[in-house]
């Protein structure tokens, strides 16, 4: 019993460290129709950022942890707006264009951080804490799996009271549905994009930094890897979907926990693969019903 | 013959062309929209209409002069275009299907300027009692009036009203006449419209298209008396139908 108590609440964080990826891939595709391939690129930057910063706030004790989430955060966002603006506004309407410069994007950032801090993982100094176990049901459960459900669970609800109840958030509903008639009503849509790519961007380094906790490491090709993971819960969600976004990382860290325990190790990701295929052949517009 | 009135153009598009994936859609149009009372822009379906309504705003590309008010918005962003005093009223509605009525009109109102919320209410009292409702579940005809009501808040001076009663049963094309005509006689509309009892009923001028180009403008009223000129323009009759009943080709 404690076992699967063990399985299921680390596969409910491993769920949530997705989310915290892929919920601005999903709300940036959702609005601008972008496949933002160089949103693992947020994700290193901000996980380095707090690296970096933790380095020069050790001092401040309790303090520096959470300082450093927030400077890899504001790091993430300030990349995201940036991209958005100088890259990618100029290509809307195009693409192939808007794809192959995400791409590089990516791949150039992979290379740029391996170029200043070398191609291997350099420890992340984790508060103790994050170290310890709770006891579950019997269970010692690491307390890093509860940080990256209380952050996703904290996002999820920040973004549902962003989109429910301030006039952005209308704006970013208005837009996933029709982009052009927003914009027809007088609305700088631009503005709201940057703002969705700073969003994205701000979580995704929050997903960098946590998962640098949870792995206890930071390394160039971390965002690469769960940018994969992160394509694959929007495509299960449903493109624009915060809600079917949060179930599909849900539903994908639980699968992948469960195979790599109970069928062999490494078969979690060939079950998410499988999970994948299987819910587009019942649904093809992924769980909310939003196509790509 | 001119459409042209004393009081000057609100809206003059010089040699306006448009190319969409390598079609040539408008070929060079030249138009004026005088100030006030409503202006039909009339033609077969796919002489380009509806495109010429989004190449003023900016939804699709174009070349050649447009001018609003004076000023050249030729290639200016849509949402300037629209700050600038211009409502739009799309062919297929464009309500979003996911927001309530009340949020479909929030999203419309524009920052500096005070919503007006009684006209509305006045000649739509169903969107009051519909508020809390989301669009998508709406019907053709409702959702076609909070497609009105979004462009009725802001004080605009030229609307663009792309086939509004397009698809909408009698009583429901009766109604939105009404309301056009009311917003007519604040602000200057110009129509794209099939329904030529609509068009006789509300229009004061009548510009017709064909592939791409301005092959006619007159009075609408000279043109609807007109049964060879339309028949030959439109390849329609202009007789009256049964009460409601739209005239298309």
């Amino acid at each position: 019993m404690s076992t699967l108590i063990l399985i299921l609440v680390t596969g409910v964080g491993l769920g949530a460290l997705y989310f915290l990826v892929a919920s601005g891939l999903s709300l940036i595709y959702g609005l601008m129709h972008v496949l933002n391939f160089a949103h693992g690129a947020f994700l290193t930057a901000g996980a380095y950022a707090a690296w970096v910063a933790m380095g020069y706030l050790s001092g401040l004790g309790g303090w520096a942890f959470p300082l450093a989430i927030v400077i890899g955060m504001v790091v993430g966002a300030i990349i995201g707006a940036a991209v958005e603006f100088c890259l990618i506004r100029p290509l809307y309407q195009r693409h192939i264009e808007q794809v192959l410069v995400t791409v590089g994007l990516g791949l150039m950032a992979v290379a740029l951080f391996t170029g200043i801090w070398g191609a291997d993982p350099q420890p992340f100094p984790r508060p103790e804490w994050t170290r310890q176990t709770t006891d579950i049901g019997g269970a010692a459960i690491p307390n890093d799996r509860f940080l990256l459900i209380l952050a996703a669970g904290l996002l999820l609800a920040g973004l549902i009271a962003l989109l429910k109840y301030t006039r952005i958030g209308l704006v970013i509903r208005a837009g996933v549905e029709n982009r052009t008639m927003v914009q027809a009503l007088g609305i700088d849509v631009r503005r709201t994009f940057t703002l969705v790519f700073a969003l994205g961007g701000a979580a995704a380094a929050l997903g960098g930094v946590l998962g640098s906790v949870y792995l206890g490491s930071v390394s160039p090709g971390q965002g690469t890897a769960l940018l994969i993971f992160a394509f694959i819960v929007v495509v299960i969600g449903g493109f624009g979907s915060i809600g079917g976004t949060a179930i599909a990382a849900l539903l994908v860290g639980l699968v992948q926990q469960m195979a790599n325990y109970y069928v062999g190790s490494g078969i979690g990701d060939v079950s998410v693969v499988l999970l994948l295929a299987a819910v587009l052949l019942v649904r093809p517009a992924g769980l909310t019903g939003r196509t790509a | 013959m001119s459409a042209e009135r004393a009081g000057g153009s609100v809206l003059s598009l010089a040699d306006v062309t448009v190319r969409i994936a390598g079609s040539h859609i408008l070929h060079g149009i030249d138009l004026d929209v005088a100030e006030g009372g409503v202006t039909a822009l009339l033609g077969r379906n796919g002489v380009g209409k509806s495109t010429t309504l989004k190449a003023i705003l900016g939804i699709v590309a174009s070349a050649g002069r447009i001018e609003f008010d004076g000023r050249d918005i030729a290639g200016q962003p849509t949402h300037r275009i629209v700050r600038a005093g211009i409502g739009y009223v799309p062919e297929d509605r464009d309500v979003f299907a996911g927001l309530t009525v009340a949020q479909n009109l929030e999203l419309a109102e524009q920052p500096g300027v005070e919503p007006d919320y009684d006209t509305v209410h006045e000649l739509f009292p169903e969107l009051l009692e519909r508020r809390k409702q989301r669009a998508g579940t709406l019907s053709g005809g409702q959702q076609q009036m909070v497609a009105l009501a979004r462009v009725m808040l802001n004080p605009a001076r030229l609307l663009l009203v792309d086939e509004p009663t397009k698809g909408l049963a009698p009583k429901l094309v009766e109604q939105v006449g009404d309301a056009l005509a009311r917003i007519a006689e604040r602000t200057t509309v110009l129509l794209v419209e099939q329904n030529l009892p609509l068009v006789r009923r509300i229009a004061r001028d009548a510009v017709v298209l064909d592939t791409g180009r301005v092959v006619h403008r007159s009075p609408a009223a000279e043109l609807m008396a007109d049964e060879t000129l339309l028949d030959s323009l439109l390849g329609v009759s202009a007789a009256v139908p049964e009460a409601g009943k739209a005239v298309r080709e």
